[in-house]
């Protein structure tokens, strides 16, 4: 059984369909990509994944022991963050609340979690800081701790490097591609850099509507619409 | 000092002021680090101009003023917040309509029955009189009710504060939340607007929260310096107001703003320390 199995699903906004037929799943251990112009829906489709949108018609199935509420995303940042009087320990903190269900406080296996994840990511020396205070690549971090909070099993990334100068870039791809490997935690992460998203990704999906493409890296390299997309397509 | 403390506090319509007016200053302090933080600030001063309306109106009908105002004032909160949250609609466009709106309704409603008197210039600016038993009785129970909830709910309202996507995603109904705080603020407004003032008592929302971001660096310190900066001011607020026999209302704007002034001058020179280390 698959983390996620997406079975001929539509979504669209009052009445108009933004994508449709989607059919691709994710694997334990994956890591996905989803490439495909501005409009393509790749947004869409991530706020069905988390729950935060219906679909219009077929099916998101959960398997592998995950819930929706655990998955462990990491959203674009919003203008209210840019000013927020927070520590990074709260906001790396609160990636806990989906176990706590309605309980007020967090335990101590909570706190211990959040330290363990600031540590993962050498940030652990930044807990006290304000988070407005951090570097676009820090707060990434940051956010990056609280997803994995959220999650044992699934990573599911929204544009992560926009607005992040290519030093910081690198070394954010470096980092998740070590938690994909070394945690065993399934990456989806939406892209607008599709050469990165090739070299670092197992599987792609290629949206434009509905499914271009889904199938491992090295096929996409290899077919048409891969070819097109990488601007490879000069050497036939 | 001490004298003038115990004359004060001689009087019961004294000490009314200063027990609804605290309570209702540590409820809007809390309740307006999450609306400022959110950008609905706008929300509580909407919230406001529909008190006064609904005050207007129930005056001219003989009616309980609270009896109508409450609810009132809670359907308009759960409405603007749908506004605000549509994006459709220009929310502060539609905000300022609905105030300007009560605020119309509330004028025309007292000119057409008892004529503009007293009382209007009470309900726009606030009396130190105006104060019942009943008041207090309210007041107690709903900043309890507040406190209880702000308390249990203090880590969720955290997370859709800072990031209501994220929150959603993990679980959190942020709609129910959003809803919450603004009927808890519905309320606190109407309590706190007779005393304030229609005109002022957003201020009570938004300067507590505004002054402590200046200095504080952990959403916790925030809440709880704004709770005591906005409690510390109000009593400052009244004490101004009767000795030298000032608007309530205003007295406590102006002592929020000298906390806003004073903190804003210690983030200054704190931020200039931590750049020279």
């Amino acid at each position: 059984m698959a983390l996620i199995k997406c079975e001929d699903v539509s979504i669209g906004y009052e009445g108009q369909t933004v994508v449709r037929d989607l059919n691709f799943h994710i694997d334990s251990g994956d890591y996905l990509c989803i490439v495909g112009e501005n409009g393509s829906g790749k947004s869409t489709l991530v706020k069905s994944l988390l729950g935060l949108k219906g679909v219009e018609s077929g099916r998101i199935l959960f398997g592998d022991g995950l819930k929706q509420n655990e998955i462990g995303y990491l959203p674009q940042q919003t203008d209210v963050q840019k000013d927020f009087p927070a520590s990074v320990y709260e906001v790396v903190l609160s990636g806990r609340l989906n176990s706590r269900g309605l309980k007020p406080f967090y335990s101590r296996a909570d706190k211990e979690q959040a330290y363990e994840k600031m540590d993962l990511l050498g940030i652990r020396d930044l807990a006290k800081q304000c988070f407005r205070d951090l570097s676009g690549g820090q707060r990434q971090r940051v956010l990056l701790a609280r997803a994995l909070c959220a999650t044992k099993k699934l990573l599911l990334l929204d544009e992560p490097v926009t607005g992040l100068d290519p030093i910081v870039t690198t070394e954010f791809y470096e980092l998740i591609r070590r938690i994909n490997r070394e945690s065993g935690i399934a990456v989806v992460m939406v892209s607008h850099d599709i050469e990165s998203a090739v070299k670092d990704a197992t599987h792609i999906l290629h949206l434009q509507e509905k499914v271009l493409f889904f199938g491992t890296a090295e096929d996409y390299q290899k077919s048409r619409v891969g070819k097109t997309f990488l601007g490879g397509g000069q050497d036939d | 000092m001490i004298d003038t403390m115990v004359e004060m506090l001689s009087y019961p319509f004294m000490v009314r002021a200063f027990t609804v007016g605290a309570l209702v200053a540590l409820c809007s302090a809390l309740l307006g680090v999450s609306l400022v933080l959110k950008r609905y600030s706008m929300i509580g001063d909407g919230l406001s101009h529909v008190g006064f309306g609904a005050l207007a109106v129930a005056t001219a009908l003989n009616a309980a003023p609270l009896a109508v105002a409450i609810p009132v004032v809670i359907v308009a909160a759960v409405l603007l917040l749908r506004i605000s949250g549509n994006s459709r609609i220009k929310g502060d466009a539609a905000i300022a309509l609905i105030s300007t709106s009560s605020l119309a309704v509330g004028v025309m409603v007292i000119s057409v029955t008892t004529g503009m008197n007293t009382d209007v210039y009470n309900y726009m600016f606030g009396s130190i009189l105006a104060m019942s038993e009943e008041d207090v009785r309210l007041s107690v129970i709903l900043s309890a009710v507040v406190l209880v909830l702000f308390v249990f709910f203090y880590q969720k309202i955290f997370a859709i504060t800072f990031d209501e996507t994220f929150a959603q995603a993990t679980g959190v109904k942020a709609g129910l939340y959003n809803t919450l705080i603004a009927v808890l603020t519905a309320v606190t407004i109407v309590l706190g607007m007779r005393m304030m003032g229609a005109l002022l008592i957003s201020s009570l929302i938004i300067f507590p929260a505004l002054t402590s971001m200046r200095v504080c660096r952990t959403f916790k310190g925030v809440i709880i310096s704004s709770a005591v900066v906005s409690v510390v001011c109000l009593i400052a607020g009244i004490m101004v107001s009767y000795l030298c026999s000032t608007p309530a209302g205003a007295s406590v704007v102006m002592a929020n703003i000298t906390a806003l002034a004073v903190y804003s001058v210690i983030g200054i020179l704190r931020n200039r320390g931590l750049r020279r280390s």
